[in-house]
């Protein structure tokens, strides 16, 4: 017993973590009253979440991948992939005579854009050999860009038909159903990582390319794997956003890179790649999320709020150059390298 | 779509040319550059005769003049293997809260003053990059989003969010100043604007400091490898500082420039020409990860880009494909160059 309670706290990234989505959500109940805390409140939070956590569960599989690994077109091929089902969809399948219909060839299409897009990345990373980040750079730019091209710079509304509406709007069992979909999306992935073959690979070509190439891990295979997944979960961000807003726009979610990327570092995951827990980037994701909801209470400016997301995702990074260890001395010694990474 | 569509063939053609011109080729990245911008004259001057003008010539200067200064900078930090995103940032905070406080304290302060504030103010918010990233040795992909983020939500939060026109005459005049005035075909006038010899003058100065000086010499020496740089007896520290102190330098006075321009101030300005930058260094053959790239292929990439930027309206292309289209040209020139270092 002791041993398992030992082994619970072993992870002080995990620790900290918990301890910052306590602290967090104290001081929301203390600032901004006990309305934070009942129970629409927070179905309200979490229904929010599930956008922001999958594109950002996409940055952590490339960022573990290592060499750089990045994906900067998450929010990009969201869009994208909504506007494309919201302008085609309606033409095939009417909402009105059968929703049900229409919301399974509304994600049909959006997930085959999502497919088509995260291969693109994949076959120019993977085969091409783009850097990561440039490649994601040049596709968001591409993906921004057919979005705008197609609406002409205006917004999609989308018909929340179907169980399109309850995805977005309704609840199981008091969970919101969208969080309930990401809830399933993070542990399925999380478990992939843990405990299938590929999962191991992957973390292996993350911590020394070179030693996993010659331990026979297919790296082509690998990054195509990491960058299409990453891709797919960005076009279901984009069905939750359609869903949840009843609208899709090329510039949605402008600051999203920026708060993927803050989610993963914040999660403790490795830019140099290697390393990275699923558990953790959830509890930072609600973590970030009760802080966002806090400012909306508070009614603190987007532009206050953006200043602080930076500062936040630099403290961050400051954080992780310190040993943890200090503070959890039963923390196990991780691997780390004495060179520096890679800018 | 007339553009996209050359592309191709661009690509395809090399192989079919005899092995010198391939050799040739090989060994100046900015040759494929220029015989993208020869291809786009090509087709947009065949659609559209007008194209062919001294005024659309003068206009593509002065649309590169702020877009130049800002890659001159990306490209110095590009070529110490890091990357640089807030650069934008810095000009918008620069530009509007020094427009701001001349207008208020001292309007009629002289315009050389107001080039070394500006040049001073962004350098100093570029050391603070450099120094982030060197002492949280994190990717500089992300640190610089973080500080991009700060200083653009430091600005709106702080600082301001109104436009104004009443911008101090020195540098009303500097934006009004011309260096050639020439009669065109239609019987009206058109300019040349004398701000293009900043950007000539800056063009210089970073061929200089990047082919001449021992510094250059760093800055190229830890792009192709940090541990060797270090092991050199390179001072990483003083290079990182240097790099993004001179990045932020040139974005400030790229900001002043843009007030001069266009004769307002708008702390919204400057947002999102990030990927445009960064797409002309990359087109002028710098290497993203570090330790090549040259002063004449990234003009030549500035050039392609305010070509692109500014011709797609002459060619019959709408301009809500600008997005893209610049998106797939990243994307192109990262797939031909990562061929051809393999090749």
């Amino acid at each position: 017993m002791e041993v398992l309670v030992k082994r619970a706290f072993s992870d002080g990234q995990l620790n900290f973590l918990v301890g910052v989505n306590i602290l967090v959500l104290a001081c929301a109940a203390v600032l901004t009253g006990a309305d934070f805390l009942d129970p629409y409140n927070l179905q309200s939070m979490a229904s929010q979440i599930p956008e922001l956590g999958l594109l950002a569960i996409g940055v952590m599989l490339a960022m573990i991948s290592g060499n750089g690994g990045i994906d900067l077109s998450g929010i990009a091929l969201a869009n994208l992939s909504a506007v494309v089902a919201g302008l085609l969809v309606p033409g095939l399948v009417a909402p009105d005579e059968a929703p049900q219909l229409y919301a399974v060839v509304f994600c049909a299409v959006a997930l085959t854009v999502g497919l088509l897009g995260g291969l693109l990345n994949s076959v120019l990373i993977a085969i091409v050999g783009l850097t990561p980040i440039l490649c994601t750079l040049g596709t968001q730019l591409l993906f921004t860009g057919m979005a705008v091209a197609l609406t002409n710079g205006s917004g999609v509304r989308i018909d929340g038909a179907g169980f399109l509406e309850t995805l977005g709007y309704e609840n199981i069992l008091n969970v919101p159903w969208s969080f309930a979909l990401f809830a399933v999306i993070a542990l399925a992935i999380g478990a992939w990582m843990r405990f299938s073959p590929n999962g191991v690979r992957l973390f292996l070509m993350g911590t020394n390319a070179r030693a996993a190439q010659y331990a026979g891990v297919p790296r082509i295979r690998m990054l195509m794997m990491v960058y299409t997944i990453s891709g797919v979960l960005a076009s279901v961000a984009g069905i939750v956003i359609a869903a949840r807003t009843s609208s899709a726009k090329w510039d949605y979610g402008s600051s999203y890179v920026l708060i993927a990327i803050l989610i993963v570092v914040m999660a403790g995951v490795r830019p140099e790649g290697g390393y990275g827990r699923m558990i953790c980037l959830v509890l930072s994701a609600t973590a970030l999320q009760i802080l966002s909801s806090t400012f909306n209470f508070l009614d603190i400016s987007n532009f206050f709020r953006d200043c602080a997301w930076g500062l936040l995702l630099l403290l961050f990074l400051a954080s992780s150059r310190i040993d943890l260890r200090m503070f959890w001395s039963q923390a196990p010694h991780k691997g780390g390298t004495a060179t520096r990474p890679p800018l | 779509m007339m553009t996209t569509s050359t592309l191709p063939i661009a690509v395809k053609s090399a192989p079919s040319r005899s092995w010198q011109v391939m050799d040739w080729l090989v060994r100046r990245p900015s040759s494929f550059t220029l015989l993208l911008i020869v291809l786009v004259c090509g087709v947009v001057g065949a659609i559209n005769p007008t194209f062919y003008s001294v005024a659309n010539l003068f206009d593509i200067l002065r649309a590169s003049v702020v877009l130049g200064l800002f890659a001159l900078g990306v490209l110095v930090v590009l070529a110490a293997g890091g990357l640089d995103v807030s650069f934008a940032a810095i000009a918008a905070l620069v530009m509007y809260s020094l427009t701001k406080a001349v207008v208020q304290f001292w309007p009629d302060a002289p315009l050389a003053l107001i080039l070394l504030a500006g040049a001073g103010g962004g350098m100093l918010l570029g050391a603070l990059n450099g120094l982030l990233v060197h002492t949280l040795s994190a990717p500089s992909l992300i640190v610089t989003i973080g500080t991009q983020y700060v200083f653009r939500g430091f600005l709106l939060t702080f600082i301001g969010t109104e436009l104004f026109m009443n911008v101090p005459p020195a540098m009303d005049a500097f934006g009004k100043a011309t260096l050639l005035t020439l009669n065109t075909a239609s019987g009206g006038q058109t300019q040349l604007p004398a701000f293009v010899l900043v950007l000539a003058a800056a063009a210089i100065l970073t061929w200089w400091l990047l082919e001449r000086t021992l510094m250059g010499r760093a800055v190229f020496a830890m792009g192709g490898s940090l541990n060797i740089a270090e092991r050199l007896g390179y001072n990483l520290r003083t290079v990182h500082v240097f790099v993004f102190a001179y990045a932020g330098m040139l974005a400030g006075v790229a900001g002043l420039m843009h007030v001069a321009a266009n004769r307002l101030a708008n702390p919204f300005d400057l947002s999102g020409i990030e990927l445009d930058v960064i797409a002309a260094v990359v087109l002028g053959g710098a290497r993203i990860t570090g330790g090549r790239g040259t002063v004449a292929g990234t003009l030549l990439g500035v050039l392609l880009v305010a070509l692109i930027n500014n011709v797609l309206i002459l060619a019959g292309v709408p301009s809500t494909w600008q997005k893209a289209v610049i998106g797939a040209f990243i994307v192109l020139a990262g797939a031909v160059f990562a061929i051809r270092r393999r090749g």
